[in-house]
């Protein structure tokens, strides 16, 4: 979670234009792996019937969420793995921090789980005395940075090498100015094999559970979730209560879909099942609600739940990719986050539906085929309705709903938009109008459509 | 077949040039056309802002307007997705069905109903083409990037039948330019931001025009070409199928 701010999503992405550089090579980076993504999925001719296999599979879930949350947890419990249950964020690091202190230790290691972003856990084990080290190559980068991840997939992808180098270099003793990526990631891997070796608790998230088998999939590129639960005496794992799956023959639809979806691999590295505990050790999973049951009763947004966080509708944004995941202020960025957000804080994350030109690439990429722009637009109805809208613009709606509810009206403001660029543009060419800014008026024409219909056509 | 002219509202004020060649190829494809003075606008900026509560005014209007007619024709994939997606009325749903499945926009009309499949356009320039997103990824009136799917273009199609046309390709076949609407003064960073990129991927190939099926689209780059002090021009689409 982000320290509390008051700027939005339009205003931190303007701080991330200042640096025009920076915001082409973000752009770059992320459109390569958009491509990259386009080409592994032409390479699958059923890739069409596969994401709809996906999202039928998670509807049927998604009706049926009880039985299967039951089934799984009678049968993880038959295995042998203790289930928690949290009914939200707080509750959540509570039972986290219960078993760090049963485990009579004071430092976990940590493989990438965005839901304990989205719960704020390393923040409230660092109030509560407990070091956490994320063993994401990513997230620790991020970590030492003293940031939050930027993207749920590539979480320092807003940062250059030579950033990276920088920050090992002040937080990892390396020589400065280093940033060949060979040697930070070396760099990195030191650092973190002592931390794998040390650390008696492990936290990772879940990718998938399955009911029929009580077992979960933790997918990673980096198999650092593997090295820290195969050498931890605790593995504590954290599950979103929509990760469930029915039975473990649709991991083959997900599994394919996800990789592919994400950066354009055929599967991730490692796709690690986790069904029992070893001999003398324990694995515990928290099934967390926060506000995932409230977007169930939703009707128009219980779909944005099949999500299975590839992030695929990130690096397609045209929008993401030139205003940072940072200007989206929370924990799931992108098209994504900006329709699970406003389910948990409507008046914090208000600005984050309009961060989007409606443009519909988040809802053609999604493996799950969620409707993540329908979404965006209906998430502006509800805000504005629950008295989210700022007032000029309320009242700028409200003028332009009357001009355009009147023919007469229309056709006087027209015509006096028109004369006003002609005769007096310094009223519209100036900075209060941010069209402006960098973008010219268009030349006023001598006259609209219908007075040139009612003089040469009307009648005839 | 009668068909109602609905010309979106910027394109009435601000591009006449493109409702008067979406009217005169109409008519010269045998079509007639009738244009309602009394129309003003699809509702499209409120409900886009989250305000589609304030739209029945504009919806009455619309249904007022061309309930009547055989076909809607608008020079616009955006107003005609709006309308197609939420023209609604609470007094008598059933017309406002009928009627939002009669709009078209322009190059699906002619596509999809009259079938055209020459044209008497002649147009010796090198053009690049934008993908609008609402006539794109709304209207599917061509594929898209993203979906595993046989590629067509409804738009490309009938510029393909104009004589001397140069169409250019582009580094990003359907990215988004940026406009969306009232984003494109909430979020002006990030709106010009994507349109300069897109104009600039136009340029790099040696465009002169830039067309696409969405005056508002094009009204973007346009303000961001002159602020440049770039020749190339915007067209709308109708324009060009139009230019003899």
């Amino acid at each position: 979670m982000m320290e509390e701010q008051t700027k939005d999503h339009a205003e931190l992405a303007l701080e991330f234009n200042r640096d025009e550089d920076r915001v082409n090579w973000h752009d770059e980076t992320l459109w390569f792996i958009r491509q990259k993504r386009d080409k592994i999925a032409h390479q699958i001719p059923e890739w069409e019937t596969l994401r709809e296999a996906a999202s039928q599979i998670k509807n049927n879930v998604l009706s049926n969420l009880h039985n299967y949350l039951q089934q799984f947890e009678a049968n993880a419990i038959a295995n042998g793995i203790t289930v928690h249950w949290a009914a939200d964020g707080a509750e959540h690091n509570r039972i986290v921090h219960e078993l760090i202190n049963k485990a009579n230790v004071v430092r976990m290691v940590k493989s990438k789980s965005m839901l304990t972003e989205e719960c704020g856990l390393n923040e409230y084990l660092a109030e509560h005395g407990i070091e956490v080290i994320d063993s994401d190559l990513g997230e620790r980068i991020v970590q030492l940075a003293g940031e939050p991840p930027s993207h749920i997939v590539l979480p320092c992808i807003h940062k250059k090498k030579e950033e990276i180098g920088e920050i090992f270099h002040q937080h990892l003793g390396i020589e400065a100015g280093i940033s060949d990526p060979q040697f930070l990631t070396e760099t990195a891997r030191q650092h973190l094999r002592e931390v794998f070796l040390t650390r008696k608790v492990a936290l990772t998230g879940v990718n998938f559970a399955v009911a029929e088998t009580g077992e979960f999939v933790v997918c990673t590129n980096e198999g650092n979730a593997d090295m820290g639960a195969h050498l931890a005496d605790v593995h504590i794992a954290s599950m979103g209560i929509e990760k469930i799956i029915p039975e473990r023959k649709h991991l083959g639809v997900f599994l394919r879909l996800l990789t592919r979806s994400a950066t354009g691999q055929p599967i991730t590295t490692y796709s690690s099942h986790f069904k029992k505990p070893r001999e003398g050790s324990e694995i515990h999973i928290i099934l967390v609600d926060n506000g995932r049951t409230v977007q169930l009763g939703r009707k128009d947004f219980r779909n944005s739940l099949k999500c299975i966080r590839c992030a695929a509708c990130m690096n397609t944004c045209p929008v993401y990719r030139r205003s940072g995941g940072h200007s989206y202020h929370t924990a799931v960025a992108g098209p994504i986050g900006s329709i699970l957000a406003p389910n948990l804080d409507m008046e914090k994350y208000a600005d984050l539906p309009f961060a989007s030109t409606l443009c519909g690439s988040c809802s053609n990429v999604c493996p799950v085929k969620i409707d993540i722009h329908q979404q965006l637009y209906k998430w502006r109805q509800v805000l504005v309705k629950n008295g989210y809208a700022p007032t000029a613009k309320k009242a700028g709606m409200q003028l332009m709903t009357w001009t355009l509810s009147s023919p007469g009206a229309y056709r006087m403001a027209g015509k006096a938009g028109r004369w006003v660029l002609k005769h007096a543009p310094f009223a519209v060419n100036n900075s209060f109008n941010p069209w402006y800014k960098q973008r010219d008026m268009p030349n006023p024409p001598a006259q609209s459509f219908g007075e040139w219909f009612a003089k040469n056509k009307a009648g005839k | 077949m009668t068909v109602g002219l609905f010309v979106p509202c910027y394109v009435d004020q601000f591009y006449p040039g493109a409702a008067i060649a979406t009217y005169q190829l109409l008519e010269k494809l045998g079509v007639k056309v009738v244009y309602p003075p009394k129309q003003t606008c699809c509702g499209q900026p409120m409900a886009n802002s989250g305000f589609e509560h304030l739209t029945g005014g504009c919806n009455e209007l619309f249904i007022k307007n061309f309930a009547e007619f055989d076909y809607i024709v608008a020079p616009s994939g955006s107003c005609v997705l709006h309308v197609r997606e939420h023209l609604h009325d609470d007094k008598n749903e059933q017309v406002a069905e009928t009627t939002r499945h009669k709009v078209y926009e322009l190059t699906s009309f002619l596509t999809d109903v009259l079938k055209v499949d020459s044209l008497p356009a002649k147009f010796p320039h090198k053009v690049g083409v934008h993908q609008s997103c609402h006539g794109q990824r709304g209207l599917h009136i061509s594929s898209m990037t993203e979906l595993v799917a046989p590629e067509f273009s409804k738009p490309g199609s009938l510029l393909n039948m104009v004589q001397d046309i140069e169409l250019v390709h582009l580094d990003r076949k359907d990215e988004c330019c940026g406009f969306g609407g009232t984003f494109c003064v909430t979020e002006e960073a990030v709106s010009v931001k994507m349109g300069k990129d897109r104009v600039a991927d136009h340029l790099k190939h040696n465009a002169e025009y830039i067309t696409g099926v969405d005056m508002s689209c094009l009204m973007h780059m346009e303000g961001i070409l002159h602020r440049q002090g770039s020749k190339v021009k915007v067209i709308h689409i109708a324009e060009i199928l139009n230019a003899e």
